[in-house]
């Protein structure tokens, strides 16, 4: 699964910064027939978690409600150089994962 | 040309425009609108648009310009950056990728969306910037072409016409006069159960209202376009067939010389407008 993140390169320790991540999916919510008028199965990210450092910063459980190709974005708190790990998964099972890294300067 | 079950709606949708000054009534009679409409469709025909064309994104809302001017938020941006992926991803027998010949896009893309749908000089059809994608897939690549509307044609199509952003669309070249000339005519051409022509919406009602979409002027300086209601981006083609399909007119299928016809026409009559691939629509 493609996906972007956004993360400052550099921070100063204990600066809150903004982390955003953009998904490519579907996020088929399972009320919309095909061309058929089969039903398409409910598909979307169901769970979404970032950790920094191994410890976990955020987390998201979505439903259908969520539009195609989502945009998250939260605020955190950087005390030392470390790395967002994303990993999120599907309803077909389907993982995803991500990485970004941030510089935190002592001062 | 009225059916009974759509004349209600087709009233009902035509009546807070200004359709060459008809009033409701009047479109009814069918004889009457003919008549009226013989002189005034050669004067129509006739004028070119004095004032500068103005791009779709300045007919949208606030919420829609800030999604593409944000090149994080803009989920157009994911098919750039998939786009990016296949251009550096070898392909087909010729084990070639994009790059192989191209190089690096930046540089050599740069301009190339702002001159494209042209005339091929060998076939003096028209190709747009998915044929030419195809044309290297097949012919160097030696890989199948992808399919219109294949999140891999988007992709790339999106990444090369990224390249060109900012740039003006190119006036028209001399070869493209015959092509042009049809693509112009498709544009003011009546069609459907709607019996509209594109010049009615987004000539003489741009900028007006119908239901809750403000009406642009309809150029395709932004496609590949992440819309809003597809969830998804796509390409001109799709929005045009939309199009076909609001004045209920049967739908040409993708790639045919009809719409290619009209690609061009719509890229020469917005000359001067920068691209903006991806844009972002309702």
């Amino acid at each position: 699964m493609l996906s972007r993140v956004q993360v400052p390169a550099n921070a100063r320790r204990g600066e809150i910064v903004q982390v955003r991540i953009a998904i490519q999916h579907p996020m088929e919510t399972g009320y919309r027939p095909d061309n058929f008028g089969r039903r398409i199965p409910k598909n979307v990210i169901n769970t979404l978690i970032c950790r920094y450092n191994g410890s976990e910063v955020f987390r998201a459980e979505m439903g259908s409600g969520i539009a195609a190709n989502p945009l998250l974005q939260f605020p955190v708190r950087v005390q030392e150089s470390g790395e967002f790990v994303f990993e999120w998964r599907d309803d077909s099972g389907e993982r995803g994962e991500s990485r970004a890294v941030i510089t935190v300067s002592a001062d | 040309m009225l059916s009974a079950g759509g004349d209600g709606r087709r009233t009902h949708i035509v009546k807070p425009l200004k359709f060459m000054g008809v009033p409701g009534s009047l479109i009814r009679n069918t004889a009457a609108l003919c008549l009226l409409l013989l002189p005034l469709q050669t004067t129509v025909f006739a004028q070119t648009p004095a004032a500068p064309p103005r791009s779709g994104i300045e007919f949208a809302g606030a919420d829609v310009r800030a999604l593409q001017a944000d090149d994080f938020a803009n989920p157009g941006m994911l098919w750039v950056a998939r786009g990016e992926k296949l251009w550096n991803t070898p392909a087909g027998r010729g084990v070639q990728s994009c790059a192989s010949c191209h190089g690096d896009a930046a540089p050599s893309m740069k301009g190339v969306a702002a001159r494209y749908p042209r005339v091929d000089a060998a076939t003096s059809k028209v190709v747009n910037l998915e044929g030419r994608i195809n044309r290297c897939r097949t012919g160097r690549q030696q890989a199948g072409p992808l399919r219109y509307e294949s999140e891999e044609l988007l992709a790339l199509t999106a990444y090369v016409a990224h390249q060109s952003r900012g740039q003006p669309l190119q006036p028209a070249a001399k070869e493209e006069q015959a092509a042009l000339q049809r693509g112009r005519e498709i544009f003011h051409r009546r069609q459907g159960q709607m019996n509209l022509a594109c010049i009615h919406c987004h000539v003489q009602n741009a900028g007006r209202k119908l239901l809750a979409d403000t009406i642009s002027e309809g150029h395709g300086n932004a496609y590949p376009v992440y819309r809003l209601e597809w969830q998804s981006v796509g390409s001109l083609q799709r929005r045009l067939r939309a199009c076909y399909f609001g004045v209920r007119a049967e739908q040409p299928a993708f790639g045919t010389d009809e719409l290619l016809d009209l690609e061009l026409y719509l890229a020469r009559r917005g000359a001067g407008l920068a691209i903006e691939t991806p844009g972002v629509r309702r």
